[in-house]
């Protein structure tokens, strides 16, 4: 067999298998978009039909009436912008620190930083709180976009690793010319960063705009919910309304799916592994 | 003279760059630092403090010592927790790691179309947790569920999964693994990390795909392993949202998917029974720790670093 033949033959098999495999994965899925179109008591039918009959993009409507969908997307967008805003101007900055500044007390700092990462968040949920509570905090979303801004052990921990990967002549370069720290942080560290600054922002996007928990606890007035905690209303006592359910977490999904399929080179280029024992 | 001077000048320069990058590198951490304070070290000693008193939102807490770990320990719904989270996490993590390894090898292929290919593996991580939740219960249902539906083609009577209490926690951890996309995204970084050297060296001396995978991928994937390895448990003992809203909060049946998180949540903040929850919390933090410090402690045997 001559190589090229050799190669279109394992070729053909990789796509076998990633097909098979992409199948199993996007059956769950596939299944989300059918139902969000399905009418409900074609929901309860046995054995599972896969098409829609008949076909009612009405449910998307019907849906977005049903709870107030417009309210929890914006309040959802807005806490999911701003945090995510949040980690790209604090985490990447001390990330640079520990990376390529010399400060005493750095290395004593970062490895309390792995320790944190360590830390379940239901020991320091309670405290947290209990302070956001006296803050007057609680009910506002202030809980769940103010501590982005002060840095995510995970985050500072992955960008401290591609900062590191970085030469350090093109500091002491910029440092001859007369360049501030700030200078050189912002204009040719920061610019370099970019792939793994997207990674920790797609990464915080998408726990942000699915996150339950500390929505749940926060959020006591309904005008403030966001989608996570809407989905629920679809589950009630007059029964679940599964095919509007459906229909608003495909309208949910969608816009990470779009950033996902435009940004994963970057997105694993951003998370380079070398040097993982700090 | 001329020697001492060029010796001298520089050394002094040198130390008024040293204080100024020290200065600024205290100024570009110190966000983290009032962080780290504010948002751990803070609520970190509280809670100790909160385990040991009788706290409600509606009173401040009172101290009453031991009293909350040793009402725990006599607890059965704690016991029964803990039994639930370790059963995950044990199955979990290691099928976790296996899957996702297997599924990272398959998606590090160089083939066209890659880019749909990982996008439609990463499609469940990016379904709000809620909303996969609702969906699973539905796929998983014993009478219309997709699940038991294939089983059927198949000729397998489908066992009635979320009915019954020995079927529910296999079915959440199937649900789990469905959703190992992130593992998966870390484990790809990884093995682009790789060389391509290694394998041409040993394409050149024959090797088979085996070989390869047991002697050069895995073990040079051993950081990322362990890497996830800590994160998977860390996470696997934090299983709250998949189960909470599959359950609607109850755990059921018979308390069989209710997990340690969920437990503590109900007390914190169904009950308000702040200083017991506390005390759950801390219990959490010992067990992770001592994972963690096994894990880490265990490291040393299989985790190689390239260049090692």
């Amino acid at each position: 067999m001559n190589t090229l033949a050799k190669k279109r033959l394992k070729s053909i098999y990789a796509h076998t298998i990633l097909i098979l495999a992409s199948i199993l994965f996007l059956v769950p899925f596939v299944w989300m978009v059918s139902t969000s179109f399905k009418p409900i008591t074609q929901v309860f039918t046995f054995p599972p039909e896969f098409l829609p009959r008949p076909f009612q993009w009405e449910n998307y409507i019907e849906a977005t009436k049903y709870i107030p969908f417009w309210t929890y997307t914006w309040n959802t967008a807005v806490i999911t912008g701003l945090s995510t805003l949040g980690v790209v101007l604090s985490c990447p900055l001390v990330a640079y620190s520990f990376a390529k500044l010399r400060w005493r007390g750095r290395n004593t700092l970062f490895a309390i930083t792995i320790g944190v990462m360590m830390i379940p968040t239901q020991v320091t949920m309670i405290p947290l709180f209990l302070l956001f509570n006296q803050l007057g905090w609680v009910g506002t979303n202030l809980p769940l976009i103010v501590p982005a801004f002060f840095g995510i052990p995970f985050s500072i921990f992955l960008l401290r690793q591609f900062f590191k990967g970085l030469p350090d002549t093109l500091r002491e370069a910029a440092k001859i010319d007369g360049a501030s720290e700030w200078r050189i942080y912002w204009q040719i560290m920061f610019p370099l960063a970019k792939p793994a600054v997207l990674a920790v922002a797609l990464f915080q996007f998408m726990a942000a705009w699915t996150d339950f928990l500390g929505p749940l606890i926060y959020l006591t007035d309904e005008a403030a919910y966001t989608l996570s905690l809407g989905l629920q209303q679809f589950q009630n006592q007059q029964g679940s309304q599964w095919h509007m359910m459906m229909a608003v977490s495909t309208l949910m999904t969608l816009p990470i799916i779009v950033l996902f399929f435009f940004m994963q080179k970057t997105f694993i280029r951003g998370i380079t592994f070398t040097g993982i024992k700090g | 003279m001329a020697k001492l001077e060029t010796g001298k000048a520089p050394r002094v320069r040198v130390s008024r760059k040293r204080s100024n990058e020290s200065l600024a590198g205290w100024l570009f951490a110190l966000p983290w630092i009032i962080g780290l304070l504010l948002f751990f070290a803070y609520p970190l000693i509280s809670s100790i403090y909160y385990s040991f008193t009788d706290y409600s939102i509606l009173q401040s807490g009172k101290f009453i010592g031991l009293a909350n770990y040793r009402e725990l320990f006599q607890d059965e719904l704690f016991w029964i927790s803990i039994y639930n989270t370790i059963y995950f996490a044990v199955l979990f993590v290691p099928l976790s790691i296996i899957f996702g390894v297997a599924l990272a090898m398959v998606l590090n292929m160089r083939v066209r179309g890659m880019a749909v290919y990982r996008t439609i593996f990463f499609l469940p991580t990016l379904v709000p947790h809620v909303a996969l939740a609702i969906l699973w219960i539905w796929l998983l249902n014993p009478q219309f569920g997709l699940v038991n539906a294939v089983l059927d083609w198949f000729g397998i009577q489908g066992p009635p999964w979320l009915g019954s209490t020995f079927w529910s926690k296999p079915a959440l951890i199937l649900m789990s693994l469905w959703g190992i996309g992130q593992a998966v995204i870390i484990y790809l970084a990884g093995l682009s990390d790789i060389s391509q050297e290694y394998y041409e060296a040993a394409e050149v001396d024959g090797a088979s795909f085996l070989q390869k995978t047991f002697y050069i991928t895995l073990p040079l994937l051993t950081p990322v392993i362990f890497f996830n390895l800590v994160m998977g448990f860390i996470g696997a003992f934090q299983q709250f949202t998949l189960p909470y809203t599959m359950t609607q909060g109850s755990g059921s049946p018979a308390d069989s998917l209710t997990f340690y998180v969920m437990y503590l949540y109900d007390n914190a903040f169904s009950y308000f029974r702040m200083g017991y929850a506390s005390a759950m919390a801390w219990i959490l933090f010992v067990i992770i720790m001592a994972l963690t410090a096994i894990v880490f402690w265990s490291s040393k045997r299989w985790v190689h670093y390239q260049g090692d």
